[in-house]
């Protein structure tokens, strides 16, 4: 059974803001939702490597070269503030 | 309509008809183009309608074929791609309020290899909100409907590239499969859907949801048309860093041959207690007509099934927290007007942009990931994952494939289960395994239920994908459901 300081603290973790009504009905669904999946503390896992991929999980190397990206005019155009040639964002810090 | 009367013609059928002279690319676009503009009030399986530029890619593979340089099978033909697949300079919104006016600078891998190929986008479908759902309800811009009964779910979360398949809209589609995306919907809407082994199609461009399980696949009207898009999309990607490095396959030329003497195991695990009567009925025909075409059908048990739900709902909502916390309100996408410091526009505009659904996952994945549940969720279904595969390949160490319905139940009313998030999960019990696992997974019509369409599932081992397009082919020319279609005008 998740508690509303759970749900509060979890939504502080990904950054997103919710009403007193959307914490009320978060907390009973996901507690829900996560007494359902308690079966998996059943299973007897001992020594058993967790499976991160289904490929076959090499990891792929490439060579370091540089290569032409983007550019950023085109990538400008969807950041909601710009100031060529950058994103504007509010205030991170003394506020 | 196209020159051989049938409205709802295969891309296969129409090469030929077009390499006949009697069909061209822009009568079947403009086939589509109408039927689109006929059915979309009620349907909604479009969130934009390329109109201009499909009718120029039509005329331009008309000049080619005219020339003597066509493309291959897929020029000139209309397709739809579902909405979190990117398309340079054409709206891309994942069904999201947060990508409302969101314009990629790119082309996906997949859409890339279609503009190659010749074929012609007509449109970029709807989906349940970054593909997290079951019944296309999520949708930011509002639900698809199924073109069987327009009461009824299309499925989810790849609701309108199905939609528009069974429809007539479009001829073939683009969907995404993270844990049954592409084959529910196929089987909700009566046609062919294909979730390929893991890493064999490239994600590049594809929004992710959960990287680990994502994966692109074709929707069409049967099954050579199935293998021709996966053919044509298919293949090694450096820009995809899990894409498989492995000679392209032919999938269409591997379709004939037949199924004599194939080992199929039936799950029994998947017959679960919520199947419908109707569904059960279809699935034990399907398997009566499997057997009378030479294939060796026998019962078998993985008992781990029903943990997959668990697994799944831990592992993809974790990755999805993890993957969509891209969505800051700085770059693109939705900012909140009313934030006045870089944390509120964080927390407001992910506040505003995300719908109830996305916002729970994100939260159930931030639960299982933070310090002290870590070890008992995540790691623990990542552990049971590792053991769910190894029951699989176990399986395929006796069967060359396995079948089972694709959903336990037909399409279900709108409105019918959004109240109840696990009720939802459940739809998806009998494709969220194969995701766990990587493998490849087709569903195909098999049966009608009260005058609605049955899926019938086949699952093969990795980089089986060749072996279940022939079974399902050999069943398909066996049966005629795939000739069934949606009376809707």
């Amino acid at each position: 059974m998740l508690t509303s300081d759970d749900v509060r603290r979890v939504a502080r973790l990904t950054r997103i803001a919710l009403s007193d009504t959307e914490l009320t009905v978060l907390q009973d669904q996901l507690s829900k939702v996560l007494g359902h999946f308690q079966s998996l503390q059943m299973i007897d896992t001992e020594g058993t490597e967790p499976t991160g991929h289904a490929s076959e999980g090499r990891t792929v190397m490439r060579d370091d070269l540089s290569a032409p990206s983007l550019a950023r005019s085109d990538v400008l155009k969807n950041a909601p503030e710009s100031d060529e040639p950058m994103v504007r964002v509010r205030p991170v810090l003394g506020s | 309509m196209p020159g051989a009367g049938d409205i709802f013609i295969t891309a296969h059928a129409a090469r030929v008809l077009m390499d006949r002279g009697e069909l061209s690319s822009t009568d079947l676009t403009k086939h589509c183009l109408s039927r689109i503009s006929a059915l979309e009030d009620r349907l909604h399986s479009f969130l934009t309608v390329l109109e201009s530029s499909a009718l120029q890619d039509a005329a331009a593979s008309d000049a080619r074929r005219r020339s003597g340089t066509a493309l291959g099978p897929l020029d000139g033909i209309p397709i739809a791609i579902k909405d979190n697949i990117s398309t340079a300079g054409v709206r891309t919104t994942a069904g999201s309020k947060i990508l409302d006016s969101y314009v990629p600078p790119f082309d996906a891998h997949v859409v890339e290899r279609l503009r190659a190929s010749g074929a012609v986008i007509v449109g970029k479908a709807n989906l349940d909100e970054f593909a997290m759902g079951s019944s296309n309800e999520n949708s930011a811009f509002g639900p698809v409907r199924n073109p069987w009964d327009v009461n009824r779910v299309p499925g989810g979360s790849s609701g309108g590239p199905a939609a528009a398949v069974s429809a007539g809209e479009a001829v073939v589609s683009l969907g995404s499969d993270t844990g049954g995306s592409i084959r529910q919907p196929a089987a909700l809407c009566g046609i062919v859907g294909m979730k390929p082994t893991y890493g064999l199609v490239s994600r590049y461009g594809l929004i992710a949801f959960a990287s680990s399980l994502d994966q692109i696949g074709p929707f069409a009207r049967d099954v050579t048309d199935c293998a021709i898009l996966l053919e044509a999309i298919s293949g090694h990607d450096p820009r995809d860093s899990t894409s498989l490095q492995r000679p392209r396959e032919t999938f269409v030329g591997s379709l004939r041959g037949g199924i004599k003497g194939v080992r199929v195991g039936v799950p029994r695990e998947y017959l679960v207690d919520g199947i419908e009567p109707g569904v059960r009925r279809a699935f034990e025909s399907a398997l009566q007509t499997l057997t009378s075409l030479g294939a060796a059908v026998e019962e078998c048990s993985l008992p781990l099934t029903d943990q997959a739900l668990a697994v799944y709902y831990i592992l993809a909502p974790s990755e999805a927290s993890a993957n969509l916390a891209r969505f800051d309100g700085f770059k693109y996408g939705h900012s909140s007007p009313g934030a006045r410091t870089a944390w509120d526009t964080m927390d407001l505009s992910r506040a505003e942009g995300f719908g109830s659904e996305v916002k729970r996952r994100i939260l159930l994945g931030g639960y299982a990931l933070s310090a002290g549940y870590y070890d008992a969720y995540y790691k623990k279904a990542q552990q049971v994952r590792t053991l769910i595969r190894r029951e699989f390949a176990d399986a395929f160490e006796r069967f060359d494939a396995l079948v089972t319905p694709t959903s336990p139940t037909v399409a279900f009313k709108l409105g019918s289960r959004t109240q109840d998030p696990l009720s939802m999960y459940l739809s998806d019990v009998c494709t969220i395994p194969v995701n766990i696992a990587g493998l490849p997974g087709i569903s195909l019509p098999g049966g009608m239920s009260d005058g609605l369409p049955v899926g019938l599932q086949v699952i093969g081992p990795q980089f089986g994908d060749a072996r279940i397009l022939r079974i399902a082919y050999s069943y398909e020319q066996a049966t005629e459901w795939h000739l069934k279609r949606p009376e809707i005008n």
